[in-house]
């Protein structure tokens, strides 16, 4: 079996559960949409958001829910502890982590289906005007965010205190990833739009993807044996 | 059934001296071991004696301290994933996703190990775990004991060369254990090393061909001989100096 | 190193007995005047604190993919010099900051850097005290990847910052202040290779009686 048929197997069954029961799906959505809500609520001054909240709710939104949904899609191996079982299997190392990556990304992408357009909604935000840029600079930063999410995810599978230190570990280390995000963003939402400023950022978040995917296929095996 | 990776087999598994700490605790103290196959063997011991550790570095999850695992002639943690597609592991945790059915499940490790002809293969397992009528059903609407057995399939399910059970009987009714006694004839008949722990000592009797006792980390063989794996292994639970 | 600990803590000794009266000696700068001065510490503290992120970092990689323990140890032995060091630098840049420009923070690349370096290595620590069993290979990945990070936070910061004017923090050095500058950071180098010494002989000394337990347990 080839490495990349490998990947999409495992995706495929990742989606094939999540299709069962959408559990993941529904609740990080609920959540994601609740979060940007709560903070409207506390970015709206006098009945119009303040200038570039838009962007910022936008991605801080997309990091909780993600970090919620990489808690949530481990627990599930956890319990069975599936994920021993694929350690165990003939499999590249690296083809199970990026098959869990790939499942992760496209589980965010369906939360981000909804949330751009009412993002884009509520705070008359003109998302869609530059939209490949958009899209480029989401795909890059949720691939990014969900590269870090998915190893540690994965490392802490078995440790204790899991729920509480994923965040911990993770905030940190995205931080170039949510400002990147966040002020590529904003360029595109400013009055005047920046695009060389847009393509900065999205070319930086390209850049921190290849280096930190390629960092977690090097580390996920030393890490995952004990 | 095919071999992913290259036709990697043996026939032979050696333990050396093999060791493992967790900190301050001496989970195995130089275990060592010689299996062919074709040969069962029973570990057996008080609970919490590390016989799901040793399974674990059989089975290259965990390494050891120190001291050797050799599957023939190949060192385990050398080997990689050639190695590991010849060996099956049924855990305590059974390894089994609750929300798929027991033949999505199947597929899905069928095609992780490089089966040939997945769908004879799946019939074949439910068939041999009493699941065929339920095939499309969620697993997690099944009992323990269903449940073990479609984990039992699936660690059976591309002929490993080295089988790793922990605890196979348990949750099974009598059906389900003769069931599996005449499972665990068939494997030995097909040249298959077969590791079995359990605390079934009844169970187990007449269908293994050697057992050891694992306690505080020491392995000690159970002499072959007259009377029963229960008389024997009481025995050998006198005193630890008569057993030194 | 064991025979050089002496000398070498005797020479870190009396160069922190002289730092005050060279940085006194020092000129005064045009517009802070006497504040400045807490940058003698300040700067070097910050630098040896990336040397130690840094240290961790490497030592962490090595632990990963050799298994070797003595990386390991030398690795949390840093993380937790960059933490204290990291402390010491985020306490008197603000204090700084409060009496040069009346703000206690300031959105720089550096000052963020640091911060955000010290919450990963903090990250770092909580994972090996909370972790449960295995967390120093965990611990290990994420000082990788904290290490890995470091470019990219600065530089995120940076360009993030040159859209809002800005506030110089660190002047360009006049002459006469490069000696007690490079003094005071050689002074606080030495610092650090002294305890981190002390430390990772500490960590050594745990493993030695572990394995002095597994034995008697024979």
């Amino acid at each position: 079996m080839t490495f990349v048929r490998t990947i999409w197997l495992i995706t495929r069954k990742d989606l094939l559960i999540e299709a069962r029961s959408k559990e993941i799906l529904f609740t990080t959505l609920f959540f994601a949409v609740s979060s940007v809500l709560v903070f409207a609520f506390g970015f709206v001054r006098e009945g119009r958001a303040v200038e570039d909240a838009a962007a910022g709710i936008l991605w801080i939104a997309i990091a909780f829910s993600g970090t919620l949904a990489l808690g949530r899609a481990f627990e599930r191996e956890r319990q069975s502890e599936t994920l021993r079982a694929l350690m165990i299997a003939p499999i590249p190392r690296p083809a199970l982590y990026l098959g869990k990556l790939l499942g992760i990304v496209l589980l965010l992408a369906a939360v981000e289906a909804i949330i751009v357009p009412l993002v884009s909604l509520m705070f008359q935000a003109p998302l869609f005007t530059h939209a490949w840029l958009t899209l480029g600079l989401l795909a890059a930063g949720t691939i990014g965010f969900a590269a870090v999410g998915t190893l540690f995810a994965a490392m802490l599978v078995r440790a204790r205190s899991r729920d509480v230190l994923l965040p911990v570990l993770l905030y940190p280390i995205t931080i170039p990833v949510i400002i990147a995000g966040v002020r590529g963003t904003s360029a595109l939402l400013q009055a005047e739009v920046d695009l060389p400023m847009a393509r900065l950022w999205l070319s930086m978040l390209v850049f921190f993807d290849v280096v930190f995917v390629t960092l977690a296929l090097w580390t996920f095996e030393p890490v995952m044996t004990e | 059934m095919s071999t992913p990776g290259g036709d990697l087999d043996f026939t032979t598994l050696t333990l050396t001296d093999v060791t493992r700490s967790f900190g301050r605790r001496r989970a195995l103290n130089r275990v060592s071991l010689h299996a062919r196959a074709g040969e069962t063997i029973a570990l057996l011991g008080p609970n919490g004696a590390s016989k799901s550790t040793l399974l674990s570095i059989i089975a290259t999850l965990l390494a050891p301290t120190s001291g050797e695992v050799r599957y023939g002639p190949h060192e385990g943690l050398r080997a990689g994933a050639p190695l590991r597609a010849r060996l099956g592991l049924l855990g305590h945790d059974l390894y089994v996703y609750p929300e798929l059915s027991p033949a999505e499940n199947l597929r899905f490790f069928a095609k992780v190990y490089g089966v040939e002809d997945v769908e004879r293969c799946i019939a074949d397992a439910l068939d041999h775990a009493g699941l065929s009528h339920r095939r499309d059903d969620p697993v997690s609407g099944f009992s323990r004991g269903m449940r073990q057995r479609l984990a039992l399939e699936r660690a059976l399910l591309h002929a490993p060369r080295l089988a790793l059970l922990d605890e196979p009987f348990t949750g099974l009714d009598d059906a389900a254990t003769h069931a599996l006694r005449q499972r665990l004839a068939t494997l030995r008949n097909s040249g298959c090393i077969v590791l079995i722990t359990t605390h079934d000592l009844e169970t187990i009797e007449g269908i293994v061909d050697r057992a050891m006792v694992l306690r505080n980390g020491i392995a000690v063989e159970l002499p072959v001989g007259a009377g029963s794996l229960r008389q024997r292994y009481r025995a050998s639970l006198t005193p630890l100096s008569s057993s030194r | 190193m064991q025979k050089l600990f002496v000398p070498f803590a005797i020479v870190a000794a009396a160069m922190f007995v002289c730092a005050p009266f060279i940085i006194l000696a020092a000129p005064y700068e045009s517009t802070m005047g006497l504040v400045q001065k807490i940058f003698y510490f300040h700067a070097p503290i910050a630098m040896t604190m990336f040397v130690s992120a840094f240290v961790c970092g490497i030592g962490s990689a090595i632990f990963l993919f050799t298994r070797r323990s003595g990386a390991d140890r030398v690795a949390v032995s840093a993380a937790e010099l960059t933490s204290v060091l990291g402390i010491i630098v985020l306490v008197t840049g603000p204090l700084w900051a409060r009496k040069a420009w009346g703000v206690w923070w300031e959105w720089d690349a550096r000052l963020t850097s640091t911060l955000v370096l010290w919450l990963t290595f903090q990250a770092y620590l909580l994972l090996r005290r909370y972790g449960g069993p295995g967390s120093d290979r965990l611990a290990a990945g994420v000082g990788l990847f904290g290490m890995a990070n470091v470019p990219f936070v600065y530089w995120s910061v940076n360009v993030w910052r040159t859209l809002h004017p800005k506030t110089s923090v660190v002047p360009t050095l006049q002459p006469g202040m490069r000696g007690p500058f490079w003094f005071c950071f050689l002074a606080f180098i030495l610092f650090f290779m002294l305890t981190l010494h002390l430390r990772t002989r500490l960590e050594k000394r745990r493993a030695e009686l572990e394995a002095l337990y597994l034995a008697a347990e024979e």
